[in-house]
């Protein structure tokens, strides 16, 4: 009787997974990016009231710019653009004040309840401000800040998390350092400017994108905050602008604000990719 | 003798004072960490006190003392429907977002843990859902969703299957809210593994290679094993980001059709916002934040080690 040889040798067997895993993950890419490119393609097809070819993905022939005009003109997006900017910057600039001095508390000082206030610093992490929604506006029209920016910002301006940040990344200095500086005859707040801050660039800029990131995205709490159409945030704006041309069934349109409002983030992020993927793992590890 | 006994005794406790509170011993810590504690104390610590005591309390729109109505708050909110289905659509919502998503963050992470050119492409492929606001991603995903001529039915129609109306049937569209879910989410959390993946000593996996394990052995036995510490931490952050994210629901399907899509968040926020019933919105609220504490408890070891607190 003769031996029957296995179809395929072992070689050619994990190739062959191989090329299926990897067409699976062309596929998975594909179907992650469709999104994206119906956006785009949509955008800038002529003629986009609810046509029936509206889902089409290939690109038309001829091209317009006709829906980015309109979606400007019927949008107000320099203010909404202006107002997340403000937002954003605004929280930013106030976190990176508080998370520098109280990560440079917990990396260098020793002091009488020291782990207590940093387990207290902990809670923070699991009661995210989304939960607190209800009893903050409660405070915020207390304080007189309801219908405001900075009230929008105010709940983020602690942040365990740059905290923790801030001290992991100061306790990697060299004390040495430091200790030079203050025989220089430095004090703390000189140490922690001219020494600690310029050699902490990596901690702060992954900080700062994940906060930009997280704030220009945010919505319901911007939502609940703001009243007057002259303080509205891009989300809102886009969404206010969305549900009004959903009503007309104008496609086109919806696509082209959706691409100006991720634009900043998308040219951003294209430019600084690495960086942002290093940043949002830090998100993680803390 | 004694008297030499005496003295180091004296010495003791003054030495043992001065390891603990060194020169600079002052409120200098303290004046850093004020900045900090202020802001946590008016936006986290005290919302928690005053939440659980507004809802022992009925207030009125525009009013701020209320009538005092001990649980009642509690009871109206364990009897309205709405909430018991928005706890529930919560749970189903939760599982249905974290297992695939875990599953498909850890097979891009698996499948892209080389550096190439173009894995890494495809990583920030994978990745930049994440960035995209979770509204900017639902109104693309209403035209995707439509019935009849969205993208999916345009497409499905052209493989031969008829029209689903994905927002709009009770038995679907919380499971719509869960695919787009996965797809902003499931790049943020492959990170993660990738960071896992290159924590792993290369040693490890050759000495299972030269055992002779094949691929999925040494999947299973032990890259997987000692994955673990990260799996738990990413769930945790799914499980928080399922509690948190409801921008979708309010843009998309605002808790319809018939409350297939509400979501406690939205709950709280619908009865906070909408209906001005400040009562059951305070009374959700302190349900949620007990649901959050009792996990906080469950996977505080998972975040710890996330953390990296050591206590020098």
């Amino acid at each position: 009787m003769k031996r029957t040889e296995p179809p395929w040798s072992a070689r050619q067997r994990r190739r062959l997974w191989s090329a299926l895993a990897l067409a699976l993950l062309c596929g998975l890419a594909y179907l992650w990016a469709t999104p994206f490119i119906w956006m785009t393609v949509a955008s800038f097809r002529p003629d986009s009231f609810g046509g029936l070819d509206m889902a089409s993905l290939w690109p038309d022939t001829d091209f317009t710019l006709d829906n980015f005009v309109l979606a400007w003109e019927s949008g107000d997006f320099p203010l909404w653009y202006a107002n997340s900017l403000i937002f954003v910057t605004g929280t930013l600039a106030v976190q990176l004040v508080t998370i520098s001095l109280a990560g440079y508390a917990f990396a260098r000082l020793r002091f009488p309840f020291r782990n207590t206030l940093f387990y207290l610093f902990l809670l923070q992490l699991m009661l995210v401000p989304p939960v607190l929604i209800v009893p903050n506006l409660t405070t915020l029209v207390r304080l007189g800040l309801y219908d405001t920016l900075v009230g929008v910002m105010a709940p983020y301006f602690a942040s365990a998390f740059g905290t923790f940040l801030m001290r992991q990344t100061f306790k990697t200095i060299p004390r040495e350092l430091e200790d030079a500086a203050v025989i220089d005859g430095c004090s703390w707040w000189q140490v922690l400017w001219y020494v600690l801050l310029p050699l902490s660039r990596p901690g702060l800029v992954a900080f700062s994108i994940v906060s930009v990131v997280f704030h220009w995205n945010e919505f319901l709490w911007p939502l609940m905050v703001l009243n007057s159409p002259d303080k509205q945030v891009l989300t809102i704006g886009l969404v206010s602008f969305a549900l009004g041309a959903e009503g007309a069934s104008e496609w086109g349109l919806i696509a082209a604000g959706t691409l100006l409002v991720m634009l900043p983030l998308l040219v951003a992020f294209l430019a600084f990719q690495r960086q942002f993927v290093n940043s949002f793992v830090f998100s993680g590890m803390k | 003798m004694t008297l030499a006994r005496e003295s180091i005794e004296r010495v003791g406790p003054i030495r043992r004072e001065s390891a603990t509170l060194p020169a600079s011993v002052s409120l200098k810590p303290y004046f850093l960490l004020l900045p900090a504690l202020v802001f946590l104390f008016l936006f986290t610590y005290f919302p928690l006190v005053e939440v659980v005591w507004d809802s022992l309390y009925e207030r009125r729109l525009g009013e701020f003392e209320g009538r005092f109505v001990g649980l009642e708050n509690y009871a109206r909110l364990f009897a309205d429907d709405r909430f018991r289905g928005a706890v529930l659509n919560n749970l189903l919502y939760a599982l249905g977002t974290i297992l695939p998503s875990l599953f498909l963050a850890l097979l891009f992470a698996l499948a892209l843990k080389r550096s190439t050119r173009v894995n890494n492409a495809l990583r920030s492929l994978f990745f930049f859902p994440t960035l995209v606001p979770l509204v900017a991603a639902s109104a693309l995903f209403i035209f995707i969703l439509l019935p009849g001529i969205g993208l999916l039915d345009y497409y499905l129609a052209k493989l031969g299957f008829r029209s689903v109306n994905w927002l709009g049937d009770p038995d679907i569209a919380l499971w719509s809210l869960v695919a787009i879910t996965v797809w902003k989410n499931a790049g943020y959390f492959m990170l993660f593994f990738l960071a896992g993946l290159q924590g792993i000593p290369a040693d490890v996996e050759e000495a299972a290679l030269i055992e002779g394990a094949n691929g999925l052995q040494r999947l299973w036995y032990v890259t997987l094993p000692l994955l673990m510490p990260t799996i738990a931490f990413v769930a945790v952050i799914a499980l928080i980001a399922a509690i948190t994210q409801v921008d979708h629901v309010i843009v998309m399907t605002k808790g319809a059709p018939n409350n297939a899509t509400n979501l406690v968040l939205f709950y709280i926020y619908q009865n906070a916002h909408e209906f001005w019933d400040h009562g059951k919105a305070t009374a959700a609220t302190v349900v949620s934040l007990a649901a959050l504490l009792a996990l906080s408890l469950i996977s505080l070891r998972s975040l710890e080690r996330g953390i990296h607190y050591e206590a020098d």
